[in-house]
């Protein structure tokens, strides 16, 4: 006998398959990985590296015929290659740090929410406390203590934007926790443990993936602007922020330097939050 | 029959958080004001009342999903009173309940088969699929639903992936509450049937708390009718619906609509 009966889907592939229709997404998710792709492969295909000085083309121009298509900057490095390697920092930089803030974020705030009464009080006080504190500051305290670098840039981007994720999924956890089946949960013995990872977190990804999703654009932009200050990446080790930074520097002169990374990096912007949208619109509960 | 409930001056009280003052703790809203009673093992129960009445809080203090705040409950012999939850939960799958919403009573994240599997592997029961395919069978469900999501189910069907989910324990206690008040009435009719038969069949003890009357007569042989949180009224259900004694029981009597109308109206 053939069985006819369709396979089952669970509200979360449902969603996904919302999320492939939309075409402006899918396109962006392309174009990122495109993008995230040549970053991370595209400086193997040089045969020298971003810190290399090239001395008969110092500040040269665009020549797609030379070994320096857009051209060096004014130490004879090659843009292109710089750029690539600068998408490296910037993206991983990203993407490891929205999914550590989202990480500690969900896990702070549905415990929170599902512990109610003082202990909720309790966290969200400190929640409270550290967003009044100024984040160009603390990352300065930050890159003293860990000696300044990727690490303290890191910690600091981690440290200021966990705390919004732990509001949002606080308030879910708060709604979700007198849902009955928390209580059946309860009445079958289930320590509050596994109750927030099984059937509290787990309900929260909805808002988890769309806030993420935001998420990583805003880690990219704040490291790209500590960068552009001089307090995130330090040159010789190239991220769009400080690439940015030289380039408005030569503005004047040579507009190249500035237009490369930028219009990278807007890209990447542009492609994050057309995917934020995508997904907002897949998997927002309100729609259904 | 030996008693597997005896609860004696049982009291309940919630902080009120809609009086709450700016500081120091809310005023405690007394629920239940000294309720004294006993449920003999293979009875079934009815529980019923107004709205607020306290009959849910009732029912969850007998499972100890609340703690009583004076008074004491015991279970088969045992003192569950302030028991901490650490020594309730070897005995939960002693005592189960089924939820009034089958909409919000199943995780919508998992397949039934993982929300029948849930307290079973908590209580390192057995939880392999040949155990959810024989409850799933028990509710009258067929086999292929263990993969499905809850969304994908009636309201009818959820509910008795609630009942599984319960009796896949094979507790003694069984509490129900207002299990069918969100079913149409076909399927209000055919969820009391399967619970009637399991409970017959496994010999469990049930309290089925519903302010439904006509349900109350058809299933139970006792009837608890409760106003403001005290006892008006404990008698076997015929005395009850056929001589009432307190003046609330003969209000809700009054209220229950008759399937046949009054010829003359016509």
């Amino acid at each position: 006998m053939v069985d006819i009966t369709p396979r089952s889907l669970s509200t979360f592939q449902l969603q996904l398959r919302r999320f492939a229709q939309n075409r402006l997404a899918m396109i962006s998710v392309a174009l990122l990985a495109l993008i995230a792709a040549s970053c991370f492969f595209g400086p193997f295909a040089f045969p020298f590296t971003g810190e290399d000085a090239d001395f008969d083309f110092i500040g040269a121009p665009i020549d797609l015929a030379s070994p320096h298509p857009f051209g060096t900057d004014d130490f004879g490095r090659d843009l292109l290659l710089r750029v690539l390697e600068g998408g490296r920092i910037s993206l991983a930089i990203g993407f490891l740090g929205a999914i550590t803030a989202g990480f500690i974020g969900v896990l702070y705030g549905a415990v929170a929410g599902y512990a109610g009464g003082r202990t909720d009080r309790l966290m969200m006080r400190m929640v409270e406390i550290l967003y009044g504190f100024p984040y160009v500051i603390l990352v300065i305290l930050l890159s003293l203590l860990f000696g300044g670098g990727n690490v303290a840039l890191f910690a600091a981007i981690v440290f200021t934007l966990w705390l919004t994720p732990a509001v949002i999924v606080r308030a879910q956890a708060q709604s979700l926790s007198k849902r009955e089946f928390v209580e059946a949960a309860r009445a079958g013995g289930m320590t509050p443990w596994q109750i927030v990872l099984e059937h509290i977190v787990p309900n929260c990804a909805s808002v988890v993936i769309v806030y993420g999703s935001l998420l990583v654009p805003e880690v990219i932009l704040s490291e790209s602007f500590l960068s552009f200050l001089g307090i995130g990446i330090k040159e010789p080790q190239a991220s769009w922020g400080n690439l940015i930074q030289t380039g408005t520097a030569a503005m004047d002169t040579d507009l190249r330097l500035l237009l490369l990374p930028g219009i990278l990096l807007a890209l990447v912007l542009f492609c994050l939050n057309f995917i934020a949208d995508g997904l907002r619109d897949a998997f927002d509960p309100n729609d259904r | 029959m030996a008693e597997l409930y005896t609860v004696s001056d049982l009291h309940l009280s919630l902080p009120d958080m809609t009086r709450k003052p700016l500081l120091g703790a809310a005023p405690r809203l007394e629920i239940l004001k000294g309720l004294s009673f006993t449920i003999p093992s293979g009875e079934i129960l009815g529980i019923v009342g107004g709205s607020g009445s306290g009959k849910s809080t009732l029912g969850r203090a007998l499972i100890r999903l609340l703690e009583p705040t004076a008074g004491s409950i015991s279970f088969a012999g045992l003192d569950i009173t302030h028991l901490p939850e650490s020594r309730l939960r070897p005995l939960r799958c002693r005592f189960q309940m089924i939820f009034q919403d089958p909409m919000s009573s199943l995780n919508p994240r998992q397949q039934v088969a993982q929300i029948i599997a849930g307290p079973l592997g908590v209580q390192g029961l057995d939880h392999s699929p040949a155990r959810i395919a024989d409850a799933l069978d028990q509710v009258g469900l067929p086999r292929s639903f263990a993969q499905r999501y809850p969304h994908e189910l009636s309201g009818g069907q959820r509910q008795r992936i609630g009942i599984a989910r319960a009796i896949a324990l094979k507790p003694e206690f069984i509490l129900a509450d207002e299990i069918v008040s969100g079913l149409d009435v076909s399927s209000q009719a055919q969820i009391l049937n399967l619970l009637a038969g399991l409970v017959k069949d496994l010999g469990m003890t049930l309290a089925f708390i519903s302010h439904d009357l006509s349900v109350i007569r058809r299933l139970c042989t006792r009837v608890l009718v409760l106003q403001h949180g005290r006892i008006v009224e404990n008698a076997a259900t015929e005395q009850v619906f056929n001589y009432p004694q307190a003046e609330y029981t003969r209000e809700l009597l009054g209220s229950i609509p008759l399937p046949d109308p009054d010829q003359a109206w016509l």
